[in-house]
């Protein structure tokens, strides 16, 4: 299995708290790996050092082959060209129309002309289904909208590695349906590497192939979606089925949590 | 275990003092790499074959400049009139009225027409940057284009920098002329003072460095504005809230900042024109 991403010892803080615990896992190239866990546990930070918007206290991260966490800001923006984000509120600029903000990682980063642009960024909205849409703003669009027009962008300079946060949170089953299609059909027809961040265990189910668990800042799990189905580690089962885990103290813990003597 | 024997008060003096300095320190730094990455991104990067987006300054120089023109012009048409009435209202008593060309002219030039620009334009487009790039950080648009390999600086603040650069000069241009204007109209109507000898006047009292100054001064209050809004901000962390703070603090701040390096100006000017 080849890896397209490989993280190694990744310690992070925000301010003094700490929030990963040397983390340690890779990701295999060509498939969808999901990462999962409670709130709180990480997951969205960890994905922003992935991305390379926040810098590790320790521990190296490498994509492709190159670890990010050494190079400088002129030198990322190379691999950055090959990936594309699409945030949890889609962050699209609200001062752009759709077509606008597809095109812009084209126009910033080629000297294609506009009538070779304008072709590129239709097909983009043809492929995640918002032809016709590309004039509007992205005030005017519906949430379910926002976050295929997050996906054209991040797919416009054709990158080979697609992260995403939480595409389906905050839309109805049907919307979040369409979504979880989408990333399949992307997967297919592209052969690219996606890595998304979820709780939704319908969508796990559709798109994973590959899941990545966290728990408080460390890895529980790693391994492929048949291999999280079997495992009997009772956070995971308690995970796939919905149930509260069992966070209980012991009595004497109890006592040190509310006398505030640890 | 070894308890600490200082008294408590005292403990928490030292505590408050250590805390604030240090996120003194910490801000000053976030400020120095933010001033230092914006003048890089302005003047070092187009020369190594990055020029800045000419139609977004464009953009910007209508919406700080162009559209300020209408207010600009009318705080400093009645400036000049109230100048001039508070100087007549002194020098009628010398006989010497028509020294109120002078004093109208030079002080704002100088002084007011800078001043007022400044102050006028920090409420206008300094909360406006405040407002625009802080709700871009809150909705992570900002990260987003740091992802897309585009650098927000660039992208965002360096329009907005060129864009002031340019403006401020020129409004304050047009406030000395119409508080210019603003004083011959009263002079002429109510003083008795006929407008061709106001004028005259007012062109032979102003030296070539008295408009000048005040330019430079425009310039400066320019850069100004732009940095204290946009650090204010890129300084918002949670949601709607927290940009409408950052928002406020970003006037207070940059009309404090106008009249402190306005103090610096005019001192400096004094003692090397
Ligand atoms: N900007 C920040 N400053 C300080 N602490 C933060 C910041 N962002 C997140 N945290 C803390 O870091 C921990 C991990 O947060 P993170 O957002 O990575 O969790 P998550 O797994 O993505 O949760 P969720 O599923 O709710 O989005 C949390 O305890 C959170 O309080
Ligand atoms: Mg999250």
């Amino acid at each position: 299995m080849e890896k397209a991403i490989e993280v190694k010892g990744l310690v992070t803080h925000y301010g003094t708290r700490e929030i990963l615990k040397n983390v340690t896992f890779s990701i295999p190239r060509g498939m969808t790996t999901v990462i999962l866990g409670g709130s709180g546990s990480g997951k969205s930070t960890l994905l922003r050092h992935i991305i390379g918007l926040l810098k590790p206290t320790k521990g190296n991260i490498f994509i492709n082959e190159r670890d990010i966490t050494s190079l400088s800001e002129i030198e990322m923006i190379d691999v950055r060209k090959k990936m594309g984000v699409l945030f949890q509120g889609a962050a699209l600029l609200n001062s752009l129309t759709v077509s606008d903000n597809v095109a812009l990682p084209v126009t910033e980063h080629t000297k294609l002309q506009g009538s070779t642009i304008d072709i590129m960024v239709r097909m983009k909205l043809d492929l995640v289904g918002l032809s016709g849409s590309g004039g509007l703003y992205p005030s005017q669009l519906s949430g379910g909208m926002k976050k295929r027009a997050g996906i054209a962008r991040a797919m416009a300079l054709d990158p080979d590695l697609l992260f995403l946060d939480e595409p389906s949170a905050g839309l109805d089953p049907v919307t979040a349906a369409g979504l979880d299609e989408l990333i399949v059909r992307l997967k297919k027809v592209f052969k690219i590497t996606i890595v998304v961040v979820t709780h939704e265990l319908p969508s796990i189910h559709i798109i994973a192939d590959y899941a990545v668990m966290l728990n408080r800042g460390e890895i529980v799990f790693t391994g492929t979606m048949d291999e999280l189905k079997m495992s009997d580690d009772p956070q995971i089962v308690s995970f796939l089925a919905r149930r509260p885990p069992d966070d209980s103290l012991a009595p004497g813990d109890y006592l040190k949590t509310i006398t505030g003597n640890s | 275990m070894k308890v600490s024997t200082m008294p408590l008060p005292v403990k928490e003096i030292f505590g408050y003092t250590g805390k604030t300095f240090l996120s003194l320190l910490d801000s000053l730094n976030t400020i120095s790499v933010l001033i230092n990455s914006v003048f890089y991104q302005t003047f070092i990067s187009p020369l190594t074959g990055r020029p800045p987006r000419i139609r977004a300054s464009i953009v910007e120089m209508v919406r700080t400049g162009y559209n300020s023109v209408p207010i600009v012009s009318l705080i400093s048409f009645f400036v000049g009139v109230i100048l001039a009435l508070q100087a007549a209202y002194q020098l009628k008593k010398f006989g010497a009225l028509i020294y109120v060309a002078d004093l109208v002219g030079i002080s704002l030039t100088r002084e007011l027409g800078p001043i007022l620009t400044a102050v006028l334009v920090s409420g206008r487009s300094g909360s406006a940057f405040a407002a625009e790039i802080g709700s871009m950080k809150a909705a992570e648009e900002i990260d987003a284009l740091v992802t897309m390999g585009i650098n927000p600086i660039r992208y965002l603040i360096v329009p907005k920098l060129i864009a002031l650069m340019i403006m401020m000069p020129a409004l304050t241009l047009i406030a000395d002329f119409s508080g210019i204007t603003g004083g011959t109209i009263l002079a002429s109507t109510m003083l008795g003072l006929s407008p061709g000898a106001y004028i005259e006047q007012t062109i032979n009292s102003l030296a070539i460095q008295d408009i000048f100054t005040g330019l430079v001064k425009a310039l400066a209050f320019g850069i100004v504005i732009t940095l204290v809004g946009v650090y204010q901000g890129l300084r918002v962390e949670g949601g709607a809230e927290d940009v409408g703070k950052r928002t406020t603090a970003a006037v207070v701040a940059s009309i404090i900042l106008v009249i402190v390096f306005d103090l610096f100006f005019t001192i400096l000017f004094f003692f090397f024109t």
